[in-house]
């Protein structure tokens, strides 16, 4: 009595071909894999690649092999600035985890009063631009600063101005994460160890810690990324102290050394690319300790643990608004520290080349950013996610996705500019323009805005395209008709993360602007360059206005949005 | 002996179905291995398996959602098996249901049928007639998240019916629901699928289900189809171990095959249903708990084993009674009605006489040795 089944039926069927002829939806998919893979290769693959090409060549542009890194390398005026960038990075790194864990353990972990606000204040500095951040330790700790006696005779020009500058930038980038990974934590182990009679800190050291390990490991190598790659502020608070990103910039705009910029670039690019991967392997650990029957934890009432908390995140919150009140005084001082009183003409900007023009190119190029950035991540993201076809070509597009994130602004910003610049390239008429500047910063951002979608894309029901095509819908219309709608929340949410990002980054596009183009986070460098600093912090300010201003309007329109349009998530 | 009813019902009328030797590879892992059958019009088919065995994979395959590594799909005589999804007639109704969220229930069973918007008037009419026949004219206007499960349940098979379809596709249609929702469910979308006389394969993991639902029941395990034939073949006749311990319940044993329908066991003989297989060969032989008779004596009637009473279990409208036997080795049990005046004397220890009538000791398969 053996298979019965294949007794019925002998029909005797060759091994042929059965890839199935494509439908409608496949081919829009196909076509917009295509252009994916045609913008990633234009705008990352190629660039990177010449940049990675141009390191090994001469100014000429013969091809020298390996002699760049040698002359590098041999070369400890040049060399000390990778140990530089690893120091002030693995610093601040470990500093600014071990202080925004105590916020997220403060707002995740206790029953602190304010938590709203603290929560507000933890992640503002993601509205200020690193320039104002530097000026204002000028202000606190420079040679005119008012608390320069807390220097003790040491410089904020270097390494200490650099490592407070980047601690207090990096925070809420850190803060989310740590939030995220404290709110992953399961109450019933913490029910268990009471039931097991843990005391305290016992708790903490066997069941907080251990949940938390993840997201500390991940939150270093986020924050070390960060620093590494960042340019502003080692740019205005770094003085003599040289590292990787200040020399890429002195290679590339002062010296126009480009080859030794793309030798810099790619040193640069390895301990980044790094952390990168480390992250990453952690993150994919994380994923799998989740267990489905997750209950999340809820803080009891503890007077002395929720004071301590208040006490703690109070004084993050004084240190906060402390820099943007001094950034703010400093733009409005009329001749610090001579001439006390007060002015609006810092906000004149009598200085040839700079003005609100800048600013208003900021607003255009972040707005534009959004726009365009939100729509080519979902679109991407629904692709990859969501269509069945060409199963090769979305694991391209979905790695070409994950690049950018590992590749620091300055670098990627480099590489836009050789490639641009090239005498054979048609699209040299782009330069200095706002297509590539806009382009390049959409690139920049894609990775964690195609991530956001992603995440999202993943929690609607995988068989909804399977209906919609058993229906004879094509899925494009499916998309407008339910993925869009549904999508809104986190539509609103990757714009705001991609105008903000717009209107404060510098290193993306400090290589790329032209005279017509310069936006306000430039303007601001180049202002604290002349020596302007009360110019460059009234620049500055008026992209921290901008900020508060959009996100505050974003949250109103936000919610009238959701209202309107999620009326079906109301039970 | 289902294979020739099976048979027979092909020849008289050409099958609007015929899925041949489809085989489907994940990179190494063989999810089917060459799996055929067919399906006449209007007829109920439940693929039912343990997880895993493939069965959900040969569903998708069906409707596009899956390509099949090799082998053919003839649907109403054309071959769907490389068509893409949307140019395939077919409805179908998942396990999440997949009910579009931020659309109401009106405008999710109209998504397939309207063109720019516009419902013909025929149609509004048809898909009324479909919502009252689940009862669920009054929640027209109402979201997904406003309903309960059973009634999202009935929504997703009006909208896989909107379209009329000629093939209906369920993937565990009621596996996400309370027992009580499902046992009503599983008799209203019986009643709906005879009343359309719509083609229907329904995937299940709960042979119960396919069972009570299904004209024709197919077995599957490790990417093959073992059995398939009516509920009360697969139940009465498995065709092995494996169908035999997957649908309900059976006590097996290892016995020696002495005639045709003759078996040697522990120094006993007992009377079984006639069976082509050689004689003289070692066969597992079966029979259900619920064809076990027990006495309290032994009255030198055929098939009478002695055995003792281990244990007993309430289950409801029967009991179930565990028993050790000499003669048999293995798991044994009788099921009895919980209203028979002898269970309150089979106490563990009792001493007892099985019966068990020739028709129900089946042989199962033919252990190599």
């Amino acid at each position: 009595m053996s298979d019965s089944a294949s007794e019925l039926e002998q029909v005797s069927t060759s091994s042929h071909d059965t890839r199935p002829a494509k439908g409608e939806s496949d081919r829009v998919f196909s076509l917009i894999l295509w252009l994916y893979v045609a913008a990633f290769t234009v705008l990352l693959t190629l660039p990177l690649g010449m940049l990675i090409a141009k390191s090994f060549t001469n100014r000429g542009g013969d091809w020298v092999g390996i002699s760049n890194y040698a002359s590098y390398l041999s070369n400890p005026a040049r060399y000390v600035s990778l140990t530089n960038s690893l120091f002030v990075s693995s610093l601040t790194a470990i500093i600014v985890t071990t202080l925004a864990f105590g916020f997220a353990f403060a707002l995740t972990r206790t029953n602190m009063p304010f938590k709203s606000f603290f929560k507000v204040i933890g992640f503002a500095p993601l509205l200020m631009p690193s320039v104002i951040k530097a000026i204002s330790l000028v202000y606190f700790f420079g040679n005119q600063g008012v608390l320069k006696s807390l220097m003790f005779g040491n410089t904020i020009y270097g390494p200490i101005g650099i490592v407070m500058g980047s601690v207090l930038w990096t925070f809420p980038h850190v803060l989310v994460i740590l939030v995220a990974a404290f709110s992953l934590s399961d109450a019933r182990l913490y029910e268990s160890a009471q039931v097991l009679k843990a005391g305290r800190w016992r708790i903490f050291r066997t069941v907080t810690l251990p949940g938390a390990v993840y997201g500390i490991i991940s939150a270093v190598m986020v924050a070390f990324i960060l620093v590494i790659t960042d340019f502003g502020v080692p740019k205005v608070i770094g003085g003599n102290y040289n590292v990787l990103s200040t020399d890429i910039y002195k290679e590339v705009v002062g010296q126009q050394n480009f080859s030794m910029g793309a030798v810099v670039s790619v040193v640069l690019l390895m301990p980044a690319v790094a952390a990168f991967l480390i992250d990453r392997q952690v993150k994919k650990r994380q994923r799998t300790a989740m267990s489905s029957q997750f209950v999340p934890y809820t803080p009891k009432k503890d007077r002395w643990v929720d004071l301590a908390a208040l006490v703690y995140c109070s004084l993050i919150a004084i240190v906060t608004l402390g820099i943007v009140g001094m950034a703010q005084y400093a733009s409005l001082v009329k001749f610090w520290p001579y001439n006390l009183s007060l002015t609006f003409d810092h906000y004149q900007f009598n200085v040839a080349g700079v003005g609100w023009e800048n600013f208003f190119n900021s607003l255009k190029l972040a707005v534009a950013v959004s726009a365009f950035g939100t729509t080519a991540a979902l679109i991407g993201a629904y692709t990859i996610e969501k269509s069945k076809t060409a199963p090769s070509l979305r694991t391209v597009v979905g790695g070409f996705s994950m690049i950018p994130i590992a590749v620091p602004g300055l670098v990627l910003g480099l590489s836009h500019l050789m490639f641009i610049n090239h005498p054979d390239n048609p699209l040299q008429v782009l330069y200095g323009g706002f297509t590539i500047l806009i382009a390049s910063t959409i690139v920049h951002f894609y990775t964690v805005s195609h991530l956001t979608a992603t995440s999202a894309l993943r929690q609607i029901d995988p068989e909804m395209e399977g209906v919609s095509l058993s229906l004879k819908v094509p899925l494009y219309k499916s998309f407008f008709r339910v993925t869009l709608p549904i999508s809104i929340p986190v539509l609103l949410e990757i714009s705001i993360y991609l105008f903000l990002a717009s209107m404060t980054t510098v290193s993306g596009i400090i290589f790329l602007y032209g005279s017509e183009t310069k936006v306000a986070s430039v303007a601001a460098i180049h202002l604290d360059e002349m020596g302007e600093s009360a110019a460059a912090a009234a620049m500055g300010m008026l992209i921290v206005y901008a900020c508060v201003i959009v996100r505050l309007l974003h949250l109103g329109f936000g919610a009238w949005l959701i209202r309107r349009s999620q009326a079906w998530r109301v039970r | 002996m289902s294979e020739m009813t099976m048979t027979e019902q092909v020849a008289q009328t050409s099958p609007y179905l015929d899925i041949r030797q489809i085989k489907k590879n994940f990179s190494k892992f063989e999810a089917l291995k060459g799996v055929s059958f067919s399906v006449v019009r209007g007829e109920f088919l439940c693929l039912v398996g343990p997880s895993g065995c493939g069965k959900t994979t040969l569903l998708r395959c069906i409707a596009g959602l899956e390509t099949q590594t090799s082998g053919d799909i003839i649907q109403n005589g054309t071959d769907i098996g490389k068509l893409p999804v949307e140019q395939r007639d077919f409805g179908i109704v998942f396990q999440s249901y997949a009910l579009f969220p931020n659309l109401t229930v009106w405008d999710n069973i109209r998504y397939g049928i309207q063109t720019k918007g516009v419902t013909r008037q025929a149609d509004m009419k048809r898909l009324g007639e479909l919502l009252a026949m689940v009862r669920l004219s009054g929640h027209r206007d109402k979201y997904p998240s406003q309903l309960s499960g059973g009634e999202q349940q009935r929504v997703a098979l009006v909208r896989a019916l909107a379209t009329s379809p000629g093939l209906l596709l369920l993937d565990e249609p009621l596996s996400a629901l309370d027992a009580q929702v499902r046992h009503h469910l599983r008799r209203e979308i019986k009643q709906i699928q005879k009343n359309l006389d719509v083609t229907t394969i329904m995937v299940t993991h709960d042979q119960e289900e396919a069972l009570s639902m299904a004209d024709r029941v197919a077995v599957m395990e490790e990417g093959q189809i073992k059995q398939i034939g009516a509920p009360s073949d697969i139940y009465h006749k498995p065709n092995s171990r494996f169908i035999a311990s997957f649908i309900g319940s059976m006590n097996m044993f290892l016995g020696r095959k002495i005639a045709l329908d003759q078996l040697s066991v522990g120094g006993l003989t007992l009377v079984c249903a006639p069976d082509e297989g050689a004689i003289g060969t070692d066969v597992t032989f079966a029979f259900r708990p619920e064809h076990v008779v027990l006495s309290l004596s032994d009255d030198g009637a055929q098939n009478a084993i002695s055995a003792t009473v281990i244990d007993r279990e309430t289950r409801g409208a029967t009991d179930r009674i565990f028993l050790s036997s000499p003669a048999l080795v293995g798991e044994l049990c009788a099921d009895m009605w919980s209203s028979d005046a002898l269970l309150s004397n089979l106490t563990p220890g009792t001493p007892v006489t099985l019966h068990v009538p020739a028709h129900a000791v089946v042989i199962l398969e033919v252990d190599q040795p």
